[in-house]
């Protein structure tokens, strides 16, 4: 059956057809309004989109190597590991002139990369170079560079140096997601667990994860009541009290980090009082920081204005008549909190939640202060690397796995509480 | 109506202050039967809201008692009390549908689930809105919030039912709807109803009797028809109705009526002796616009002259300021029977009964 629609276009006084006249008239509009966003989006594409990107192609990116030793790695895919014990004659040669004619520091960089693959890369490296640097200016031609290579260095002859070329080979690698994740590859380039003294990272990740949940509900039970307060007192109390609220925003987290190690040390504030009082011996003192649970305090102190202040403008609008009606209606008041006050407060505890978790899992500078060994969270790695080990593929990997787990926390946010709900004020 | 043995709410010497200097409520005595529709009408700050608060116990009374059904109430908590209540916004739970909000005042006295559904669709029928139970609050308008609000403070078959200003946010056509329907809920369930309002013609259409506060005292409680025709002092006969007034000195005294001379010697008036006491006092007289008649200026007693200062045409009536004894703000409602021709600045000869003009305090 043949269905015919009939639509007589819409016209305007002047013959020209309504829709387009209106996007000529609203054109001029767009165009502005456009242009007054422009600064600002590009601002956001340069600070922002620009560096994630860099980052998420750097936590893959594997081809300095490649065009470090591209000769080599071509030769390489052609030896056939089951046939030949070591790779074949071109594969050494290869290697010999790219590591005659390298540039240093390009060379340096890759070799900090081989190192990744298998530890002692770098010295042999290092040594042979200097050999082949000596046989090049005596102007000698090597009869076989494999035995040459051999007898600068017998570890020349050790294949499972030559296997972890394997996972070099590509110009992009996961090698760095693997490495955030405790694990590596092995020789036939499948992925084990790392060494038992090199795990670190799952029981950070894992660490990370419980004291940002912690945090999050320890901010909840103290943020709760102090929004509360605040939006039911009368004005001139509760602007003090927003005060004192907002008090921590306007000091340095650095000033506030020191004063709780100030306050929490051994031979601090609140163990010098608890012994006064009598409560602990002397040689009792507790420790407070420098482990986990000096990051769990000084962390919920530092975050729980981001919960409060979502918290309070959800609470402001709530009407007071609500707990009125719901005790009216025959509720007692743990009831009408329960049924009345506390579902509308949702939107606020989610934006509060989501908030200070987004903020605690990323957290760097109070928990290197006052976490000691085993109150640092993944932040700390992350800083650690970029600054001490150079190993930015690592940093972008272990950065890109948070920018993740972020990512995966908002769309189940948006899934249970959906994202229309938040309130931030 | 008025014996204790009678009344269903009691109010008795309350007092009630917020901060121990100022009474909001002073010596509230008030006596409400069982199926009566009181109204608690008064200006903003005059203690109706208070009073209303302290029977819904949100506030407690720093003086006195109240009896609900000849108990005191003042240490029962609001959650016992079985008293609805429709609040000024209505207070409606926006996170719960309309039959949540309703079920709710049922699921906290642990009725059973099929009870529920057929009380609350009892209850959404009474009010109109059968077919409304799965929306939001905020998915209906302003009359059908109001709606909502009302059944369920009725859902839970409450002893008592408590209005807050409920027509307050309405558009004027509407609340004048909602008035005639409150009222005929009212006389269909017979339940007894508190009404607070400070709109004198929302009181005078739905009310029993009603309670005039001012000043956290009520200055006269009666019918309707009563506080119009008979208002027992000027604050009562300013408040509700239109309202001229002549100031003067009471000269004489005969039995429940009086003689006034008008100040700066502007005449004499016969009036009923209301709330003056001696000769010589200094009294307000309240005379109702529609009490006055125009006429051609023979024998009545209160026979006056008035020079038209402004002709407002209402449709209906004619409504005339004039300047009268000395009171330029006199109005007269001249009903529209098609022979009026006056004009601004004529003179009219005025009367009115001395049955009508009440004497009352200054």
């Amino acid at each position: 059956m043949e269905v015919t629609i009939s639509t007589t276009e819409l016209l305007t006084t002047d013959g020209i057809p309504l829709k387009q006249s209106l996007r000529k008239a609203e054109r001029r509009n767009k165009q502005r309004a456009f242009l007054l966003v422009f600064p600002l989006l590009l601002f956001i594409f340069v600070t922002f989109v620009m560096p994630i990107g860099d980052m998420l192609l750097r936590s893959v990116d594997d081809s300095q190597i490649n065009s470090v030793f591209p000769n080599t790695f071509d030769e390489y895919k052609n030896w056939d590991k089951g046939a030949d014990e070591l790779p074949p004659e071109e594969v050494y040669k290869s290697l010999f002139f790219e590591l005659a004619n390298g540039d240093k520091r390009q060379i340096g960089k890759a070799l900090t990369r081989m190192n990744y693959a298998k530890s002692g890369w770098k010295s042999l490296i290092k040594k042979t170079t200097r050999e082949i640097k000596k046989i090049v200016k005596k102007g000698e031609e090597p009869v076989s560079y494999k035995d040459t290579f051999i007898n600068i260095n017998k570890l020349w002859a050790d294949p499972t140096y030559w296997y972890s070329f394997n996972q070099m080979v590509k110009d992009r690698s996961s090698i760095y997601y693997w490495n955030a994740l405790d694990r590596t590859f092995d020789e036939e380039g499948d992925v084990v667990l790392q060494d038992e003294k090199r795990r670190m990272y799952i029981k950070t990740w894992l660490r990370t994860f419980k004291v940002s949940v912690y945090v999050t509900i320890f901010c909840l039970i103290l943020g709760f009541p102090v929004a509360h307060l605040l939006a039911n007192l009368p004005l001139r109390y509760s602007n003090l009290l927003m005060i004192f609220v907002l008090l921590p925003f306007w000091t340095s987290l650095l000033v506030r980090t020191t004063a709780w190690i100030v306050m929490l040390q051994q031979n601090g504030v609140i163990n010098g009082i608890l012994v006064w009082l009598g409560v602990i011996s002397d040689d009792g003192r507790i420790q407070m920081v420098y482990n986990e649970v000096g990051t769990l305090i000084a962390m919920t102190q530092i975050l729980l204005p981001f919960m409060i202040l979502p918290l309070y403008s959800v609470m402001r609008v709530i009407p007071k008549s609500h707990m009125r009606a719901a005790q009216n209606l025959g509720a007692k008041p743990v009831t009408a909190f329960l049924r009345v006050y506390l579902p509308q407060t949702i939107p606020g505890i989610s934006a509060g939640g989501l908030l200070v978790f987004v903020l605690a899992i990323g957290y760097f500078i109070t928990p290197e202060l006052v976490g000691g060994k085993d109150g640092k969270l993944i932040g700390s790695w992350i800083a650690y690397h970029l600054k001490t080990t150079l190993n930015w593929g690592l940093c972008a990997a272990l950065g890109a796995i948070l920018l993740g787990i972020m990512l995966i926390f908002y769309w189940l946010y948006n899934k249970i509480v959906g994202i229309d709900n938040i309130k931030l004020g | 109506m008025n014996d204790t043995s009678q009344s269903f709410v009691k109010f008795e010497k309350i007092d009630k202050s917020y901060d121990g200097e100022v009474l909001v409520v002073k010596n509230l005595n008030l006596d409400i039967a069982k199926g009566e529709f009181v109204t608690m009408l008064g200006p903003s700050g005059s203690g109706k809201t208070t009073t209303l608060m302290m029977l819904a116990g949100f506030e407690t009374p720093t003086n006195g008692e109240i009896f609900l059904d000849t108990k005191p109430i003042s240490k029962i908590p609001p959650y016992e009390r079985e008293i609805g209540m429709v609040f000024q916004n209505y207070a409606l739970f926006p996170h719960m549908t309309v039959a949540e909000n309703l079920s709710f005042p049922l699921e906290v006295r642990k009725i059973s689930k099929p009870d529920i559904k057929e009380k609350v669709q009892k209850a959404l029928d009474m009010v109109e809105l059968g077919n409304f139970g799965t929306r939001f609050p905020a998915q209906l308008s302003g009359g059908q919030q109001q709606r909502v609000a009302l059944a369920r403070a009725l859902v839970f078959e409450p002893r008592l039912v408590l209005m807050d200003e409920p027509l307050g946010a309405l558009d004027k056509n509407l609340r004048e709807q909602m008035q005639y329907e409150i009222k005929h809920i009212h006389d269909r369930i017979g339940i007894t109803v508190v009404y607070v309002t400070h709109d004198q013609s929302e009181a005078l259409t739905m009310s029993n009797r009603i309670a005039v506060f001012n000043d956290g005292v009520v200055q006269q409680l009666s019918t309707p028809d009563i506080l119009y025709e008979k208002p027992e002092n000027s604050f009562v006969a300013k408040f509700i109705g239109e309202n001229n007034t002549l100031n003067g000195v009471v000269k004489e005294i005969n039995g429940s009526s009086c003689i006034v001379d008008l100040d700066n010697n502007q005449g004499t008036i016969k009036a009923l002796k209301i709330n003056v006491n001696e000769v010589g006092e200094k009294t307000q007289l309240s005379i109702r616009p529609e009490r006055v008649s125009i006429n051609d200026g023979n024998n009545e007693e209160n026979s006056f002259t008035g020079k038209i200062e402004e002709l407002i045409y209402l449709g209906d009536h004619i409504r005339a300021r004039l300047d009268v004894c000395g009171n330029n703000e006199f109005i007269v409602k001249v009903p529209n029977e098609g022979n009026f021709s006056h004009k601004e600045g004529d003179t009219l000869n005025l009367s009115w009964n001395s049955e009508d003009v009440r004497a009352l305090d200054i």
